[in-house]
């Protein structure tokens, strides 16, 4: 065998290994999920655990065709996709944006600094009450929670980030004679961008929690609604299912937010 | 009337426990076309210098001046380049070169051209769509100086732009940046602590000393070392000359038993 034959056989080789090894973890991943709904099956059925309150995936399943089917899954899922999706957008908007008036003005973040670290110790959703009263039992007050669980730990990261962006870059603008928004635009912001999208994937949790407790004391509609219903009613059928439906929808706006930044971070890599 | 001007400037750093005075009296001049080094150890106030010069900084007392002008009032007419490139990393080297116009919003036709003419006569062509991090440490400086050079600035001031790139790099940069201050004629300040890149680049060596930095002496460069590339002026017979000279004003400024 010539040496060039030689690296191409070795090289074959080791794309072989890297493709056995992704088999076995998509294979350990399948089985995880098959033992863990089959087992859970299996459980309900022998009874091992209480199928009245654990529920079953095949009553889950079933739950989930017949609520399909007459549409009011799809109604309660609309609510609170809407409901966390604006709260996102806004509580990552508005963080941001107060951030960057921090950034502007130093003498005001010195000023905000104690009331910030008061709100961001602060159980945000104690103010559920609150907002309900003072904005109505609506979607408005519903994504007001989603956002303002996010707004405050969003403004302090990202200022954070805001203020360790190296001074260097800085001076470069200023030699070209920079004014502050110039400053902003050009370094600031882009190089904040990396920080800025892992609180996104942190604000995705965050309103999801906001929203789903703001359904609880509303309840009218929602998912939240349908957990704090089955749990009154003893349907635990109908919170399993509302659950799953969460974790999906949770991991999907997950995803978005990660191709977000693909998208939105390019250096050449 | 003297192109730059650096008149009694004095400059104290405040801190909440003490004042530091980085730099003491110092005045000098600098002829239009000509380099010039700023030479010294650690702790003498080059960068104060360079900052106060650019504008950036105001000094506590003393103005400079160029062209008769304070140079906190001029715009883009000093260009600055770092010791390290800080090209904007998310930017591909087209949108880092323009930047400066960008800032000054003259991004013209006819200075874009200018630009990316500048970029490929530094031996970067095609490069205008990547990004910083594809290039290697010396096409990155390159970048950074076309960036710097875009503008039309005046006076250049340079503040160690070798220092972080391996020995042959640093060597070959020193060549083609002379050669290109030296057909646009631009008048430039070199901060370094290397004294051979002092001797071989400039026209005169300011020589600081520390703590307080103070204006040491001032050192007249030959004129057949001034008139050879950086690389032939350190082969030169007249360079370990000027090479010990200013070593062993160098070694008279450092206390004994610092070392």
């Amino acid at each position: 065998m010539s040496p060039q034959e030689n690296v191409k056989y070795l090289h074959q080789k080791y794309l072989q290994s890297l493709n056995r090894e992704k088999k076995w973890v998509r294979f350990y991943q399948t089985v995880i999920f098959i033992v863990f709904f089959s087992g859970w099956e299996l459980a309900s059925q022998k009874q091992w655990i209480d199928p009245l309150i654990f529920s079953a995936p095949s009553k889950v399943w079933g739950l989930f065709l017949t609520k399909i089917q007459d549409g009011t899954l799809m109604v309660d899922l609309g609510y609170t996709l809407s409901e966390t999706v604006f709260g996102f957008i806004l509580g990552t908007f508005l963080g941001t944006f107060l951030a960057a008036i921090l950034w502007w003005s130093p003498m005001l973040s010195k000023i905000a600094d104690p009331y910030l670290v008061v709100l961001n110790s602060m159980p945000k959703v104690a103010l559920g009450p609150i907002l309900i009263v003072a904005l109505g039992p609506s979607f408005t007050s519903i994504v007001a929670m989603g956002a303002i669980i996010s707004i405050i730990i969003t403004t302090i990261v990202v200022y954070t980030a805001f203020k360790e962006v190296d001074p260097n870059y800085i001076k470069v603008l200023q030699t070209f004679g920079a004014n502050r928004f110039q400053i902003f635009r050009e370094a600031i912001l882009p190089a904040s961008f990396p920080t800025i999208i892992s609180t996104l994937k942190v604000n995705v949790g965050l309103s999801w929690v906001g929203v789903i407790v703001g359904e609880f004391l509303v309840s009218s509609k929602g998912l939240g609604y349908m957990i704090i219903y089955g749990f009154q009613v003893f349907n635990f059928t109908l919170v399993m299912l509302s659950l799953l439906v969460i974790a999906i929808f949770a991991t999907v706006m997950y995803q978005l937010v990660e191709l977000l930044e693909r998208k939105l971070i390019k250096n050449g890599s | 009337m003297d192109f730059l001007k650096v008149d009694a400037v004095h400059h104290t750093y405040f801190t909440k426990t003490s004042a530091v005075t980085a730099l003491s009296d110092v005045s000098l001049d600098v002829e239009e076309g000509e380099f010039v080094s700023f030479l010294g150890p650690s702790g003498c106030g080059k960068t104060t210098l360079l900052s106060i010069i650019a504008g950036l900084l105001e000094p506590t007392e003393g103005t400079v001046t160029l062209e008769g002008k304070r140079v906190e009032t001029a715009e883009n007419e000093i260009g600055y380049m770092l010791q390290q490139d800080y090209l904007f990393p998310w930017k591909n080297i087209e949108e880092n070169i323009l930047l400066g116009l960008k800032i000054g919003n003259s991004v013209t036709p006819a200075k874009k051209a200018y630009a990316l003419k500048l970029l490929q006569e530094m031996g970067l062509k095609g490069v205008e769509s990547q990004f910083p991090k594809q290039l290697s440490g010396g096409m990155r400086q390159r970048v950074a100086l076309v960036r710097t050079l875009a503008t039309g600035p005046k006076l250049l001031m340079l503040d160690e732009p070798f220092s972080a790139l391996d020995y042959q790099t640093k060597l070959k940069l020193e060549d083609l940046v002379s050669d290109t201050l030296k057909s646009f004629g631009k008048t430039a300040i070199l901060v370094t602590h290397d004294i051979g890149e002092a001797i071989s680049m400039s026209d005169r060596v300011f020589l600081f000393s520390a703590r307080p930095g103070q204006l040491h002496k001032t050192f007249e460069i030959p004129k057949e070392l001034r008139d050879e590339t950086p690389f032939n002026a350190r082969n030169h017979e007249a360079y370990p000359a000027i090479f010990q000279t200013i070593w062993k004003e160098l070694e008279s400024l450092e206390p004994a038993g610092e070392r």
